[in-house]
């Protein structure tokens, strides 16, 4: 049985590793990848002590602090269900089954997706979620951008240097991104802005060919090779079942990052904490940390 | 005999910069195709994978697609 696990390891969950690790509990960290949404990151100016640095440095900053305490890390593994039984908490993995008096879920955010047909297939085969990753690849081709928000116009901006022509897919009657960025793609030739409309299905058998488009009532096809899905994130809360979550799927956390249920946690994105910012989700992170070592001392574990 | 091993990234991915650093941190010597810039490259790595995504490895011929650590190490018998 262990004091405390920690389920995540972006900038929440690392930094509540460091302040259980200080605090001497024997804890274990699972989580899918390390650095979360931090590693995805472009430029960060606004994380106090650099006054710049990219999203992949901090995350090595972070990776390196959490590792000088050697931690006990399990990479690569997903967690399918938390459930609390007496006072011990219960954490299934796709690779094992673990039990802890305390635990903090730091699981961040994930891309939403279409959800339409040829989506899952056409994955990583012309159909991407980072435009900053995979958006060299599209050179001179005719991509399209779904979505209306500061990430979709964030892409398309990056994209129009790039690609040869972007098509917006935004489901809005109009587009809800900074006006400074509305601006950079309304004058721009390369760019058509489709509005009310919405994507039907992903076409193509090898390598994304095109997309059906559905605009006022009618439904069109769309020739492109690259398809940047950027409708915004939802928390990955789904696997705390008994938590209680608001209606975006949140979970509900109180100024001492506690859940309604006693001994589980919560920190970072994956919360209804207002503003989502690397330097939040660790401050989060330590609050968390300091709150399940308060209740394991109170419960006297 | 050491294994011939290229990867297949762009400078802004966050994968791609693990990949390498994995790569350097074991002391594999590597060679590393920039697909932003290399239009053939990039056509390379598509017809050996299959896929569009970054980073590809190929490791005498194994392809791997993304930074799979075990794979990797599985595949330098690290």
């Amino acid at each position: 049985m262990y004091d405390l696990i920690i389920v995540g390891a972006g900038p929440a969950g690392i930094t509540a590793s460091v302040y259980a690790a200080r605090k001497r509990l024997d804890l274990m960290v699972i989580t899918q990848d390390i650095g979360g949404q931090a590693a995805w990151s472009g430029d960060i100016e606004n994380y106090t002590g650099y006054q710049f640095i990219t999203g992949p440095q901090l995350s090595q900053k972070f990776e390196e602090h959490m590792r000088k305490f050697g931690i006990n890390l399990r990479e690569n593994e997903a967690v399918l269900e938390v459930r609390k039984q007496d006072n011990s908490i219960k954490v299934k993995t796709d690779k094992g089954a673990f039990e802890s008096r305390t635990l903090i879920i730091a699981s961040g955010k994930r891309s939403r997706e279409l959800g339409v047909p040829g989506e899952n297939e056409c994955k990583n085969k012309g159909l991407t979620y980072c435009a900053t990753c995979d958006g060299p690849l599209f050179s001179g081709k005719d991509v399209a951008v779904i979505g209306g928000g500061n990430s979709a116009l964030d892409a398309a901006i990056q994209l129009t240097k790039i690609a040869r022509r972007v098509t917006i897919i935004n489901i809005a009657p109009g587009l809800t991104g900074d006006p400074i960025m509305q601006e950079q793609l309304l004058y721009n030739p390369q760019v058509t802005i489709l509005n009310n409309a919405k994507v039907g299905a992903v076409l193509g058998s090898k390598m994304v060919t095109g997309i059906k488009v559905l605009k006022d009532a009618k439904e069109e096809t769309l020739a492109v090779a690259g398809v940047f899905v950027e409708m915004g994130l939802i928390p990955n809360s789904h696997f705390a079942g008994d938590v209680a979550k608001n209606e975006l799927g949140e979970i509900k956390v109180n100024g001492r990052n506690e859940t309604n249920i006693p001994g589980i946690f919560a920190a970072g994105d994956v919360t209804d904490v207002p503003e989502k910012q690397i330097i939040i989700a660790a401050g989060e992170g330590s609050k968390a940390a300091l709150s399940a070592f308060r209740y394991l001392i109170q419960n006297r574990f | 005999m050491d294994k011939h091993v290229k990867i297949y990234s762009t400078p802004t991915c966050p994968y791609c910069i693990r990949a390498k650093q994995f790569l350097k941190d074991n002391n594999v010597i590597f060679e590393n195709v920039d697909v932003s810039s290399d239009a053939k490259a990039s056509e390379e790595m598509i017809e050996k994978s299959g896929q569009m995504g970054v980073p590809v490895l190929d490791i005498d011929g194994q392809i791997i697609v993304g930074f799979d650590k075990e794979k990797i190490k599985q595949s330098l018998g690290l």
